[in-house]
C-alpha cells in the first residue's frame, strides 16, 4: 500500500486503496457520506481518505486568504484537527467538503486578522462599494486561448500573485464562491455577512481579477 | 440600460441569477456595446482559468506534520 495511505491510526482496515484524488467529482461526492459516517464512528482510515482527498484543496484555501505559507500550513492543520474533534457536530444537511471549507476559511481569517489587525473587516460596507469606480478601465482584446500559452506552474504562480493582491475583503469571497464554488448563502453563512454583502464584493473581485489578468493576457503583453 | 447598469449587474448575470426581464435589458445593450462584451467575456474567462486551477501539491514534510498530529489526535479520542 503507498506510504499515502498508510493509517493514520494504526489500524488494518481501510475502506478504499483508490487514488482518491483520481476519482471522478460525481463518485468523490457519492462516497463522502460514506466516508463521515465510517469516521463518526471511529473508523479512522474513513477519516484519513477524507484528509487526502481534501488536503491539497484545503491547503490551496488557507494559502489564498493568508497569503502566508506558515499560517497557512497552521490554519490547515487546524482545521482538520477541529473537523476530526468537531465530527459529531456535522449534521449532514451540506456537503462534508463545504463544512471543511468553512472551518478552513476561519482558521485562515483568524491569522489573516493577526497577521493584519484592524486592516480588515468583512461586517462593514468598503468604503470602495459605491458605483463610482466600477466602471473597467483597462479595455483591450486578449490573446485566444491565453491560459493554454502557460504551464502550469506558470498558471499557478500567476494566479496566486493576483488572488494576492486583492484586498482580503474580495479575495476570501472569490476564493469561497468561484474556487471552492460554494453558493452564496453559504458563502454569507461561513463568513457572517449579508447575501447582498458577498454579492457586492464578488462583482468587485471579479473585474478586479479580470483587470489584473488583463495585464497577462492582453494582446503584446509578455508570457 | 447603460454600460454602467451592466456592469453593475455582470456579476449575477454570469451567475444566471437576474429576472428574465433585467436580463433581456442587460442583453439588449451587450448587442450594440463592444465594451461591455469583452468585459463579459473576459470576466467569464477569468473565472474558468481560476476554477481551472490545480490545488497546490502538498509539500511532503506538511504532510507529515499533518498525519503526525492527526495520529496524535486521533489516539487520544480512541483512548
Amino acid at each position: 500500500m503507498p506510504e499515502s495511505y498508510a493509517c493514520i491510526g494504526g489500524c488494518d482496515h481501510h475502506l478504499s486503496t483508490v487514488n482518491p484524488h483520481r476519482l471522478p467529482s460525481s463518485i468523490a461526492r457519492e462516497d463522502e457520506p460514506l466516508l463521515v459516517a465510517a469516521a463518526k464512528k471511529g473508523d479512522t482510515a474513513a477519516f484519513e481518505e477524507l484528509v487526502n482527498r481534501y488536503e491539497n484543496k484545503i491547503f490551496r484555501l488557507t494559502m489564498n486568504i493568508t497569503g502566508n505559507r506558515e499560517d497557512a500550513e497552521d490554519a490547515m492543520q487546524d482545521a482538520f484537527l477541529k473537523a476530526y474533534a468537531h465530527l459529531d457536530g456535522f449534521q449532514g444537511d451540506s456537503r462534508f467538503y463545504t463544512w471543511l471549507v468553512r472551518i478552513a476559511a476561519n482558521e485562515a481569517l483568524m491569522r489573516l486578522r493577526k497577521r493584519r489587525p484592524g486592516q480588515f473587516s468583512l461586517d462593514e460596507p468598503m468604503e470602495s462599494e459605491g458605483d463610482g469606480d466600477l466602471m473597467p478601465r483597462e479595455l483591450e482584446d486578449w490573446r485566444p486561448s491565453p491560459e493554454r500559452e502557460y504551464a502550469q506552474a506558470e498558471m499557478q504562480t500567476i494566479l496566486a500573485e493576483v488572488i494576492e493582491k486583492l484586498e482580503p475583503e474580495y479575495r476570501i469571497v472569490l476564493v469561497l464562491r468561484d474556487l471552492e464554488e460554494l453558493s452564496t448563502q453559504e458563502t454569507a453563512d461561513a463568513l457572517g455577512i449579508s447575501v447582498t454583502a458577498v454579492k457586492s464584493r464578488l462583482l468587485r473581485a471579479r473585474l478586479k481579477l479580470r483587470e489584473k489578468l488583463n495585464r497577462y493576457f492582453r494582446q503584446g503583453a509578455a508570457n | 440600460m447603460n454600460c454602467k447598469g451592466v456592469i453593475r449587474e455582470i456579476s449575477n448575470y454570469i451567475d444566471d441569477e437576474l429576472e428574465l426581464a433585467i436580463r433581456q435589458e442587460l442583453e439588449r445593450h451587450l448587442e450594440h456595446c463592444e465594451d461591455c462584451t469583452l468585459i463579459l467575456d473576459q470576466t467569464r474567462k477569468s473565472i474558468e482559468i481560476l476554477c481551472d486551477s490545480e490545488p497546490i501539491p502538498l509539500p511532503s514534510e506538511l504532510r507529515t506534520r499533518l498525519r503526525t498530529a492527526l495520529r496524535e489526535k486521533l489516539g487520544n479520542k480512541r483512548a
